[in-house]
């Protein structure tokens, strides 16, 4: 049956017709096969011209339309939307683009710009004639969600979920929470420091029942899809029962003789295998470092509160959504990357943070006063050759607030910055304004000319061509050289495998689109917030966690999900089970299964992304996507060719 | 009559290639009119039977504007890309079809210029080729 079929021509003021003439493409095509009627309009998405297209759809009972006006991107819900108004199918709408790759594009050459119109639009008609109504694949939805990472961001967005009436899973791979933030002292703009922030943000996880933390936690496993994830967590005690004597504990940490470097500290300084990172940590009682321990059980005599006997656990939870808020680790330079492991004195920027704080009146390292300090900025960030080409943005502010503060906390301390140009964007500026003011002093280099550090008899000399003198030679003998160190993606990132979540070029975990949908992932169900997803400072995880708590909530709170159905169709005819597309598919949602005598190949509608990775490698074209079938592309590339 | 521009099939990405192609028309960069798209969700599932139907039906050339590394779906889609791209070409020898009117380039999401140049000069190979 020949569908019955209009199509609209948009004027978008004058932004196509000032260059296609919308008119002779009407005529062009009210011709063709199927075509009911044809019209043009000033703006297709004026409210006016919807309210035309539903009358239209429903009047002349319409089968299917195509609008011919500016990208999809824009307008594609917009008149997905009319369609369903009219009560007709949304998939039995097409639209063709003919102003950003149209009016636009060749808006040098009128009479091109009209020909490309016609075969877009004729394009559009070939592919809505072969449409087929679709409904959305619905499928129930958990209302709870699980959050990975328990930094600021996974705090803020479980406490966002949680007042929005939804369980939530707090799942931290540490025992304490906080994150990165945690180690830091006093920050900017608020003057807080990062164990207030935490502080605060815990005690309103702990205050809302829905909320349930798990500390020590690991996600081990993931199955199930959106609406439905299973996830298994290993939970590893702290060997630690809850009420703690404090004296005791202490005996005990000092009786402990296993010494081993301090994560917290960045390895500046050392703790016993039973510690804690700091006093007002949370959950506030200490862990026993299992890995490390050597069972000697000079700890068990003395605190009665250590306990052996717990043992790791497996906690499964169901979950509609998932929220990663796994954070960043910050660069450790290569051995010998301007000085560093050469010298006991040269130092990355978050090792001077913890220097700066856990130093109370004067700044000593290694037994070493530090008076002048040098920093180096741009350490493994902004490289051109390097893998990390990115810029990490926060560096330059912190490096600046960091030695304001070693500054103002410490007497006769001199400051001397080597950078490529200083990027304090916004409200940051005031810092670095401060900085200049108080004297600090600030020379600068390309990259291609970077800062030499030669460390000769144990004393650093860093040497610059000063671009802003002229190029000329500056040496300076710091007693501390402070390498400026951005954000890399962490070290163990094997979650991104549990989750299949696709990386960036930064190897960062990526978004589906960095403005349009900045906290989705191609998982389905799966959110991205805070510094795993790229280099943010605190104000901008927040940002990030909250949107992510959004979209997260909007995947479970209705209790169900309706799916876009572009997945891949199997033609259980022609299928022979080679394994072919079980391989390709990079989500697993295609399994092997017998029907009858034979085994074939089936999709999990549910897991499928449509990607289409399953189609070029059948040996026998069993396999064809929703909307972009062989009959489909085949017919769209004859109509483009007929004008 | 000689011919001003050749006629190019482009197999863009939705979510990746398409957005730059759109933004090259945003920035007015020009290209020549005779350059079509076919937006596909990933460069990884085009089929070798639609590039050779294009050409079967008179298109000069095709390009391939894949998602590279920026891939949303995963990181072997350069790969896979790749391969369909190997496999086309050893269809077009067979039909004695020149592969160098099949072109692969990753394209991401801002790469606006990079796409009209290499639209140019892929353009530009096709009308000497046809001319010779």
């Amino acid at each position: 049956m020949n569908k019955k079929l209009g199509v609209y021509i948009c004027h978008c003021g004058g932004n196509i017709s000032d260059y296609i003439d919308v008119e002779k493409v009407k005529a062009a095509v009210a011709g063709e096969d199927g075509v009911y009627l044809a019209k043009t309009t000033m703006f297709a998405c004026s409210d006016a011209t919807q309210k035309e297209m539903v009358e239209d759809i429903r009047s002349n009972n319409l089968d299917g339309i195509v609008v011919a006006s500016c990208s999809p991107k824009l307008h594609l819900l917009t008149f997905r939307a009319v369609s369903e108004r009219a009560l007709l199918n949304k998939y039995n709408y097409v639209h063709a683009n003919i102003r950003e790759q149209g009016s636009w594009a060749h808006s040098d050459d009128k009479a091109g710009a009209t020909e490309k119109a016609v075969s877009l639009v004729k394009a559009a008609i070939a592919k809505v004639r072969l449409a087929r109504s679709l409904d959305p694949i619905i499928i129930p939805s958990k209302k709870a969600v699980a959050i990975i990472g328990a930094g600021v961001a996974g705090m803020r967005a479980a406490i966002e979920l949680a007042d929005m009436g939804c369980p939530v899973t707090l799942v931290e791979r540490e025992y304490f929470v906080g994150g990165r933030v945690a180690q830091w002292d006093v920050m900017f703009t608020t003057n807080q420091t990062g164990k207030e922030l935490v502080t605060r943000l815990y005690n309103e996880v702990i205050a809302r029942d829905n909320i349930t933390l798990l500390t020590g936690a690991e996600v081990v496993a993931n199955s199930g899809s959106i609406g439905d994830f299973t996830l298994k967590i290993k939970v590893t005690p702290r060997y630690m029962k809850e009420k703690c004597d404090q004296n005791n504990l202490l005996k005990a940490i000092e009786a402990c003789p296993v010494v081993v470097p301090d994560d917290f500290n960045f390895n500046i300084t050392s703790r016993k295998a039973i510690y804690h990172n700091f006093p007002g940590e949370f959950p506030q009682y200490p862990v026993i470092d299992i890995k490390n321990c050597t069972r000697c059980g000079e700890c068990e005599k003395i605190c009665s509160s250590v306990d052996f006997s717990q043992q790791e656990q497996t906690v499964e939870v169901h979950v509609g959504s998932v929220v990663m808020a796994t954070g960043f680790d910050p660069y450790t330079p290569a051995e010998g990357e301007f000085g560093y492991k050469l010298s006991d004195f040269v130092v990355t920027l978050p090792q001077f943070k913890r220097l700066t704080d856990i130093n109370k009146d004067n700044l000593v390292y290694n037994g070493r006063e530090i008076r002048n300090i040098a920093y180096i900025y741009c350490v493994g960030s902004r490289q051109s050759e390097g893998d990390n080409k990115y810029c990490s943005r926060y560096c330059c502010t912190s490096a600046i607030h960091a030695s304001l503060e070693a500054r103002n906390k410490f007497r006769n301390v001199n400051n001397f910055h080597f950078t490529r140009g200083i990027r304090t964007y916004g409200k940051q500026e005031l810092l670095y304004a401060e900085s200049l003011r108080k004297g600090d002093v600030y020379l600068q280099a390309y990259e291609e000319n970077p800062p030499l550090v030669e460390v000769k008899d144990g004393q650093i000399t860093v040497t610059i061509n000063d671009i802003m003198t002229g190029g000329r030679e500056i040496s300076v003998i710091p007693d501390l050289l402070v390498l400026v160190t951005g954000m890399v993606p962490r070290a163990d990132n094997s979650i991104a495998s549990k989750f299949k979540l696709p990386k960036g070029r930064d190897s960062f975990f990526n978004e589906i689109h960095m403005k349009l949908r900045p906290v989705e992932t191609v998982i389905d169900g799966v959110t991205i917030s805070g510094a795993c997803q790229g280099p943010k400072n605190i104000t901008e995880s927040v940002n990030s966690a909250l949107s992510a708590a959004a979209k997260s909530y909007s995947f479970v709170n209705k209790g169900e999900l309706a799916l876009e159905p572009i997945i891949a169709g199997i033609d259980k005819d022609l299928c022979t089970w080679c394994g072919e597309c079980e391989k390709a598919c990079p989500f697993d949602a295609i399994k092997k299964e017998k029907q009858g005598e034979k085994e074939i190949a089936v999709i999990n509608n549910s897991v499928c992304k449509g990607c289409g990775m399953c189609l070029p490698v059948c040996p026998v074209n069993a396999i064809n996507l929703i909307a972009f079938s062989d009959r489909e592309i085949e017919s769209m590339i004859d109509a483009l060719v007929s004008v | 009559m000689e011919k001003k521009s050749a006629r190019i099939l482009v197999f863009s990405t939705e979510k990746i290639s398409d957005p730059a192609i759109d933004m090259a028309g945003l920035l007015k960069l020009h290209y020549p009119p005779t350059v079509y798209t076919i937006a596909v969700p990933c460069s990884s599932g085009i089929k070798p039977r639609w590039i050779m139907h294009a050409y079967d039906k008179g298109f000069d050339g095709v390009f391939i504007a894949a998602d590279g590394s920026d891939c949303t779906y995963g990181e072997t889609c350069t790969e896979k890309t790749g391969h369909i791209v190997g496999i086309t070409h050893q269809m077009m020898k067979e039909k004695n079809i020149d592969p160098a009117r099949l072109r692969m380039a990753a394209i991401c999401s801002v790469c606006s210029e990079s796409f009209v140049k290499q639209i140019k000069s892929f353009n530009q190979y096709l009308l000497q080729s046809t001319k010779s």
